[in-house]
């Protein structure tokens, strides 16, 4: 059973059934265009693009086509927006944070259109959208609210007759680029900080999944952003997101999505006008399970961590290290819950597991399983797809997975375990970081110098100990080496959005 | 010789370079000549030494401290050797090299010891059943591009902050000036550092630069030099693995002098801001707006400060201006120059070449100089200030403004109001209100725009020079 936030807290499931929210059958979909200014316009082109229900993979609408004009039109906004002397640079900083406050309480009140709007264009189990993507937009978004009128500088002791003070001020026009595996989540995790710190916004969703965030675009115009604050450009990445990343007036540029893209973007910035850049990128992430761990927590946790959103995370726990003591039981009762996982129709209130977001990634995941088989991995359970039409993939677990198979190396995104064996920690630590990805890890042990060694050890932006996707606002996430630049959420956000100014003021006399 | 594990390496390739002596033209020596296959050696010790378990990764923090601080005593002790061989190598004058750029290395290298035991993750208050605390770890090992202008200054700013926070680095010195920078090797052996923990190889831009920027082993490269030069080593970044980037570049830095100045402090500080080392700064004011009622005497005043100067031998007592610092920097200021002629600026004084041997060019003072000028547009990196006329302040703040570069700025006022304003609406990582060049280890430095990406010194810069990792623990029950 899916538990809160995919964070599994004690093994136990909720005994207590409270009365679950409810989709909506016929929900229009009402906001498809291109929001600049507060107001919604067509592409300059004419064009538009489709958007599919993965699970039924009929068309949802058409979306108005941005490309550069567009979002040259989007940048012009904000960066008006931005002006000295604008309506959004005058207002009072607890003034932000309560404008923050007044869209959770919007996405409060259409949580349920929200989450139906979310299930259609992802394919996420409903109940998931409602409790966990829709749950975290709206504590995110309170967390930034409070700190809008804590961006403090600094005053500073320097030699001489000087008095030195820093100003955090906002960057400018931030560009964000958001990914289909959590549209609307990974959008206010940019929009949130961005927006608390007192910048402007021109913002790409992913083609697959644009719906939530023109339905924010709405809710931004309700609660009273000025015009230009916040402008949402959605197309296509070589299209839109590339005018965004080679943008000569846009001044940073937050983007969640691949390793292979986030070059791109960073090589763009660069080449352009050198516009500051955070990446979230992939992950090939470790979970180790240890001897004298809570065997139990330890089986949900690894089995939620990497079959959460059908395998669609960055955090997915994709490498399962089992120490060899208890290496069959493990793999035994991994195949029980793998097993038990009900894949069906995104809206029907039982199902865990839903349909991979497109054709492409369907694709990419069953070659990768086929490869699990061919270099010789044990097939468990699963390993292939659900029926002849429909992009689900049963819940694969694959033992006997050993380092050098593609299944251990390349992020597969898609519901497939792959469970090896370990002897010693130092040979865990070495294998577990033997990738050039770097985003999360996870660690299942009793012992205290154990966990604690391995908090240490391993190179990742976040280290799980006896629990998994424990992610909340408060706490700073991102990757170490390729799997990202920068961090997101807690108090380090701020620093990404900001640009800091140092004055220094020469007095005739010290003052001390 | 290439200094890599505290040990002196001939190059890889057998090859060496000249270093020459910009006053008369001279070759000083030769350099072992570093380029990618040296810089792999130098990543190797440098991975080694940052490995779990090594000297350096289980040595306390304040030992870090420690080090540093023992570094500082011996630059300290050899303050004349590093002060002489800056002067001869970079065309610095003796008496600057010793009481400034040696000053500032020690201030920064005791500055940053000082944080070395204080670089503090965070417990944070999660929801859930959870502890959870940030590590503020080293990032790795850490590429540094140092620049000509200030090399010891520079390079203490690089790895002063690196080594505080327990980084291993692997450093180019500018292939002009890579003298203090090897020196500084044998310092650092002699204070202790563990082998591996600082590797030094001199080379040149297009290969040692490039290994570093390129390197798939390396986890961040910082480098100080021209915006063109910085944009291709975050471009090989992105392309390469990723790594973190620190860039400080040029600028075309604003000084704003108001009628109720006190003219005579602004006069001194905006001729010191531009002339300082032979132009040669990246905070150059090279812009200077001046009010239009106290123009003329401004002009006056600027003209008859910069005619007052002796060229000649830096390491001559009574010598106020030294060389260019090679035959490239000479050619382009000097055309510069030419082209603030042709396009109609008025040449107040100097405007050419000086003396027979040596990159000399005397100080030159152009008036009348409109925006659209290549002078006023142009990082010239040379003794030529350029003085135009303001007469309102939301005017001066759009052309102070109107540049991609965003180094920095000053005001000269006594009006609070219009100091004020002016820190809030000038796009430059650091406003001096009163002053210019006020540069200290405790502050921040960086640029906005496109002079450079994060900041050096200060508290902040220890942000660069750490990799931030979340812990969170599961708990049995939470209290507050």
């Amino acid at each position: 059973m899916a538990a809160l936030n995919g964070a599994v807290e004690n093994g136990q499931p909720d005994r207590k059934v409270p009365p679950l929210p409810r989709p909506l059958r016929s929900l229009e979909v009402k906001y498809t265009k291109i929001f600049i200014n507060n107001e919604w316009h067509e592409s300059t082109s004419g064009k538009k693009f489709p958007t599919y229900n993965p699970s039924t993979l009929e068309k949802i609408c058409d979306i108005e086509e941005g490309d550069k004009p567009d979002v040259d039109n989007a940048v012009e906004a904000a960066k008006a927006a931005f002006q000295r002397g604008s309506p959004w640079r005058q207002m009072d900083a607890p003034s932000r944070g309560r404008l923050l406050h007044k869209l959770a309480d919007l996405l409060e009140r259409d949580r349920v259109i929200l989450a139906t709007l979310e299930t259609m264009d992802t394919g996420k189990p409903f109940l998931q959208a409602y409790f966990i993507d829709l749950e975290g937009c709206i504590k995110t978004l309170r967390y930034y609210a409070g700190w809008a009128d804590k961006i403090q500088g600094r005053t500073i002791p320097v030699d001489e007759n000087f008095v030195c003070f820093t100003r955090h001020e906002p960057m400018g026009v931030c560009g964000a680029i958001t990914p289909w595996n959590f549209p609307l989540l990974m959008l206010v995790w940019k929009m949130a900080p961005a927006l608390c710190c007192g910048n402007t916004l021109v913002i790409k969703p992913a083609e697959q999944t644009p719906l939530t965030s023109l339905y924010i675009g709405s809710l931004i115009k309700e609660v009273g952003f000025p015009p230009g604050v916040v402008n949402i450009v959605p197309g296509y990445g070589p299209t839109a997101g590339a005018a965004i990343s080679t943008h000569d007036n846009i001044d940073k540029i937050a983007f969640t999505g691949s390793t292979k893209v986030g070059k791109l973007i960073k090589e763009a910035a660069s080449k352009s006008n050198l516009k500051r850049v955070t990446l979230e990128l992939g992950g090939k992430n470790p979970c180790i399970v240890c001897a004298d761990a809570d065997l139990d927590l330890a089986v949900e946790c690894a089995h939620q961590g990497v079959f959460f959103n059908q395998g669609q995370c960055c955090t997915a726990a994709s490498r399962v290290f089992v120490e060899e003591q208890i290496y069959p039981e493990f793999v035994k009762r991994s195949v029980e819950f793998a097993k038990k996982r009900l894949v069906g129709d995104p809206f029907d209130a039982r199902t865990e597991q839903g349909p991979q977001i497109d054709q492409k990634q369907f694709d990419k995941i069953l070659e990768l399983i086929e490869s699990g088989k061919k270099e010789g991995a044990k097939l468990e359970c699963g390993g292939l797809a659900i029926e002849d039409r429909g992009l689900y993939i049963k819940p694969t677990v694959f033992s006997e997975v050993t380092d050098n198979m593609r299944i251990a190396k390349e992020e597969i995104f898609g519901p497939v375990q792959p469970i090896m064996k370990f002897k010693s920690i130092e040979e865990v630590i070495r294998r577990a970081n033997s990738t050039e990805y770097g985003l999360t890890a996870a660690v299942f042990t009793k012992n205290l110098d154990r966990a604690l060694t391995l908090a240490s050890a391993l190179q990742s932006g976040t280290v799980w100990i006896n629990c998994y996707n424990a992610l909340y606002a408060q706490a700073p996430f991102g990757g170490f080496k390729m799997s990202g630049n920068g961090r997101e959420l807690g108090e380090y956000a701020l620093a990404e959005y900001t640009e800091v100014k140092t004055v220094t003021i020469k007095l005739s006399q010290k003052s001390p | 010789q290439i200094f890599i594990n505290n040990e002196w390496h001939d190059s890889v390739s057998g090859k060496k370079f000249a270093v020459f002596n910009p006053a008369n033209e001279e070759k000083i020596c030769e350099v072992e000549e570093g380029d990618k296959a040296d810089i792999d050696k130098a990543v190797k010790a440098a991975r080694k030494a940052f490995e779990l378990g090594s000297p350096w990764r289980t040595m306390d923090a304040s030992e870090r401290g420690r080090l540093l601080n023992k570094l500082a005593d011996l630059v300290e002790r050899d303050r004349l050797i590093l002060a002489t061989m800056e002067a001869i190598d970079g065309g610095k004058l003796f008496s600057t090299a010793y009481l400034m750029d040696l000053g500032g290395c020690v201030k920064t290298l005791r500055y940053c010891a000082g944080w070395a035991d204080k670089i503090h993750g965070r417990t944070v208050p999660m929801d859930g059943n959870f502890f959870t605390f940030t590590r503020h770890e080293p990032i790795g090992v850490c590429g540094q591009i140092i620049p000509w202008n200030f090399p010891l200054v520079m390079f203490i700013w690089k790895i002063a902050p690196a080594l505080c926070c327990g980084n291993t680095v692997v450093v180019k010195p500018a292939e002009q000036t890579p003298l203090t920078a090897l020196y500084m090797g044998s310092l650092i052996k002699e204070a202790g550092f563990p082998p591996g923990v600082v590797n030094i190889v001199p080379g040149f831009g297009p290969t040692a630069g490039a290994a570093i920027s390129h390197h798939m082993d390396i986890d961040k490269v910082s480098f100080t030099g021209s915006t063109e030069v910085g944009q291709l080593i975050k471009e090989a970044a992105g392309q390469s693995n990723l790594k973190r980037v620190t860039l400080e570049l040029g600028g075309k830095s604003p000084n704003i002098i108001f009628a109720d100045a006190d003219l005579d402090a602004a006069v001194e500080f905006a001729h010191i801001g531009l002339f300082y080392h032979q132009g040669q700064c990246c905070i150059a004011g090279s812009r200077i707006f001046v009010e239009e009622p106290i123009y003329d005497e401004f002009v006056r005043r600027s003209i008859e400060r910069a005619k007052k100067y002796t060229l000649g031998n830096p390491l001559l007592p009574g010598v106020q201006q030294g060389p260019q610092i090679d035959k490239e920097q000479f050619k382009k200021i000097l055309e510069l120059i030419e082209s603030g002629k042709k396009e109609g600026a008025k040449l107040e004084c100097g405007g050419g070449p000086w003396g027979d041997k040596g990159y000399f060019i005397q100080p030159t003072v152009f008036s009348n100089v409109t925006d659209d000028m290549r002078i006023a547009k142009e990082e010239i990196f040379g003794p030529v200030q350029q003085i135009m006329k303001f007469k309102t302040i939301d005017e001066v703040i759009k052309r102070a403004n109107n540049t991609s570069y965003g180094l920095a700025a000053a005001v000269f006022t006594k009006d609070i109001d219009k100091a004020l304003t002016f820190a809030a609406a000038l796009q430059a990582g650091t406003v001096w209100v009163n002053c210019y060049s006020a540069v200290s280890p405790q502050c921040p430095f960086g640029g906005f725009k496109m002079s450079g990406n994060g900041r050096e010194m200060g508290e902040y810069g220890l942000h660069e020079y750490t990799e931030v990792k979340t812990v969170t623990i599961k708990i049995p029950q939470k209290n507050s």
